[in-house]
């Protein structure tokens, strides 16, 4: 690992970290890549009774104005290349939850059809479990989400352009 | 009853295609010659007023000669009565003429028959895969396809 | 011939219409369609094959994520064709068919306020979604306390039912039943007198009732072409045929009309709902077949046989005699079939699904060709496809 580049280590450039984290992580606004049954438990967790909404969540059709791709539901080998040129037209900084058993690892869809977990292929950040799992569920991995990138450091520096953005 | 019916004008009509017929919990299942299907089936639908296919499948008997039969379950919506018709199809000739001009719903069923299966469809108007990418090599639903893909490692869990 | 060039448009697996993973490629002459085709098979998960490698018991949780806006129907459907398979469909106990009956109207009701909720958010109206959604998370509530599951329930089995209603949820169903038609005409007031929504369906996505057939539509789309064939009437299953109910029957053959039928559906699904409610009473929820349903819990504990049985169903599964059935219900969205062939093992030879969507969706591009780019929109919505369901 080489050396990290960065912006500055001291009382203020950690403030402007956190100030762009918390501004990144309270306004997430997911592409929505709802594929089977997952995708309608997303929706009922964006609906009235679990509202995503307060969380900051917009859901966004166009992977150009968002943040996170969140994979609910099994991917098929035919499926795939789509993910993959969705999620490269994705701005960065840019995140990937799998949601449900199909995307962690392909479920109990052991099939010719089915990719055994979209980890193979996209970087995950969160796996949330559950077949489907509960909105509560996906309130939680997001939440874990929003953690992962207050932890971020170098965010200020990477968005004037001195350094990466560092995640843990 | 009504299938002894279907059954007798059918064995009236076409007596050398009609080759078993066999009744099962209350179903009559007529096996017929494969090169006389598109002319059973216009009987079927037009004097005996089964005028609704409601499933046209592939089953792979592998190991059994003939190897494939196509099967098509009829309905009639008049006289609310099913019927079954079952046509063998040989491994080295896997090819039926298909019957989207009797029921135009037979056409995506079809094609879903030959992509799973690889039982062709003679004449059919547009026979691609559907199911599978266009590029998939093999029919998945043949008994010799392993589960995992060929691609992958044999599950070593509850199979026999 | 004048310069008519035509521009292909792909309406790619991802679009924001949350109906699944379906691939719309569209030949448009300015706004018009010229030629629609749609590629499925992006969620082909090969449930099938599946199927043949598990034994009859482990596949009803597979059945649940065919059509997942209609999970209970689905578990009906497979586990009524296993049943005729074995013979013992005359053995399912009262109280068994009657809560079968209750679930598999309270899911429609699940399915079609899915697909007012979504039909409604393509087309515009986005208060019609949460109303919908709101009711649907009571029915949620509902599924969770009976089968433990939100969505994929996996309740019903070979037999009878998994377990027995809890305390207290039928004075729940009851109360939400009966305010549920006041409900659906909050929907209609909504949607119904609206001079968009009229616009926007009125003439839309029309076929007529030959071709319908011929293309073989089932479910409301068809009824709504003025075919009357209803498999709850017609070929009747679980006790259908005590039920007091009324199919619905519109001449229409558009957008319109389709979900004018849909709506009286579930007022009449409320119906169907109150009348196997009063006809529930106390009994066995499970058949007297000692050889496919699991025993109770006490005797697997206290008695030899009963742990042989248990012991010997789960491991190894039932052996049906060899032979071949189609059960087809009537599922939310159109008739539901399941052909099964055994060969005398434990699993199935062969299990064919005959989903409706896969069938409705065929219709789609003769409904659509000629029309403008926003009323394929409203037809996808119409014909209340579910992608699970096609691509297995």
């Amino acid at each position: 690992m080489g050396v990290e580049k960065t912006l500055g280590n001291n009382v203020l450039t950690t403030s402007l970290d956190k100030l762009v984290n918390w501004s990144r992580s309270r306004s997430l606004w997911p592409m929505t890549f709802g594929l089977a049954c997952c995708a309608i438990e997303m929706m009922a967790a964006g609906a009235a009774r679990f509202d995503l909404d307060r969380f900051g969540i917009l859901f966004r059709a166009s992977p150009r104005q968002s943040d996170v791709i969140i994979i609910a539901g099994t991917v098929t080998k035919k499926m795939l290349p789509v993910i993959l040129t969705v999620y490269e037209q994705m701005p960065e900084p840019k995140y990937v939850i799998a949601m449900g058993a199909c995307a962690c690892s392909g479920g109990i869809f052991d099939t010719y059809s089915t990719v055994q977990g979209i980890d193979e292929f996209l970087p995950v950040d969160v796996y949330i479990p559950g077949c489907p799992p509960r909105p509560e569920a996906l309130i939680y991995g997001i939440n874990k989400l929003q953690e992962k990138i207050m932890a971020e450091r170098n965010s200020f520096g990477s968005v004037i352009g001195i350094g990466e953005r560092i995640s843990s | 009853m009504s299938e002894h019916a279907a059954v007798g004008k059918l064995k009236q009509k076409f007596s050398d295609a009609v080759l078993d017929v066999v009744e099962y919990r209350g179903e009559t299942t007529i096996t017929v010659k494969k090169e006389q299907i598109v002319a059973v089936s216009t009987f079927l639908k037009m004097e005996l007023g089964y005028n609704f296919l409601c499933d046209l499948c592939g089953v792979d008997y592998l190991g059994q000669s003939p190897r494939f039969m196509v099967v098509y379950n009829l309905y009639n919506i008049a006289l609310k009565d099913r019927l079954r018709i079952k046509v063998p199809v040989e491994e080295k000739d896997a090819a039926v003429d298909t019957v989207s001009t009797v029921w135009a719903t037979a056409n995506w069923h079809e094609r879903e028959c030959w992509d799973l299966m690889g039982i062709t469809f003679n004449n059919h108007p547009d026979l691609r895969r559907i199911l599978m990418a266009a590029d998939w090599e093999g029919h998945p639903l043949r008994k010799d396809y392993p589960l995992q893909g060929p691609d992958r490692e044999l599950y070593q869990g509850r199979l026999q | 011939m004048a310069n008519k060039e035509t521009m292909t448009v792909n309406m790619g697996p991802q679009h924001p219409s949350t109906h699944g993973v379906l691939q719309l490629v569209l030949e448009l002459d300015g706004e018009t369609v010229v030629k629609a085709t749609p590629h499925i098979g992006f969620l082909h998960r090969g449930v099938e094959k599946l199927a043949e490698h598990r034994t009859y018991h482990q596949t009803i949780p597979l059945t649940d994520r065919l059509d997942y806006l209609a999970p209970m129907s689905n578990n009906l459907g497979y586990v009524l064709a296993v049943e005729k398979l074995l013979g013992i469909t005359d053995k399912i106990p009262a109280r068994a068919n009657h809560i079968r009956v209750m679930l598999a109207e309270l899911t429609r009701l699940k399915s079609h306020l899915v697909w007012l909720a979504t039909h409604a958010l393509d087309i515009g109206a986005m208060t019609v979604f949460l109303y919908c959604f709101r009711e649907r998370e009571e029915i949620i509530d509902i599924y969770e306390k009976i089968s433990g599951a939100r969505m994929t329930s996996n309740y019903f089995r070979v037999g009878g039912l998994s377990a027995d209603l809890p305390a207290g949820i039928t004075e729940e169903i009851r109360a939400f039943t009966a305010k549920m038609p006041g409900l659906v005409d909050t929907y209609e007031g909504l949607l119904t007198g609206n001079k968009i929504w009229q616009k926007r369906t009125i003439g839309v996505g029309k076929i007529s009732a030959e071709d319908a057939i011929d293309i073989g539509l089932t479910g409301p789309a068809l009824r709504s072409s003025g075919v009357d064939w209803d498999l709850r009437r017609d070929n009747p299953y679980s006790g259908y045929e005590d039920y007091d109910f009324k199919v619905i029957v519109r001449d229409d053959c558009d957008t319109f009309g389709r979900y004018k039928a849909r709506l009286d559906e579930m007022r009449e699904s409320c119906k169907i709902i109150m009348q196997a409610l009063d006809k529930l009473t106390p009994g066995p929820i499970l058949a007297d077949c000692p050889k496919v349903c699991l025993p109770p819990k006490q005797d697997v504990v206290n008695s030899i046989e009963g742990l042989i049985h248990q012991f010997k169903i789960i491991t190894e599964g039932f052996k049906p005699e060899v032979g071949e059935v189609y059960q087809g219900i009537e599922a939310p969205k159109g008739e539901l079939g399941y052909y099964l062939i055994s060969d005398g093992s434990a699993q199935p030879f062969r299990m064919k699904i005959r989903p409706p969507s896969f069938v409705n969706l065929q219709a789609l591009p003769q409904m659509v060709e000629g029309s403008l780019l926003a009323d394929v929109i409203a037809t996808i919505g119409t014909l209340d496809i579910v992608l699970g369901e096609i691509d297995r």
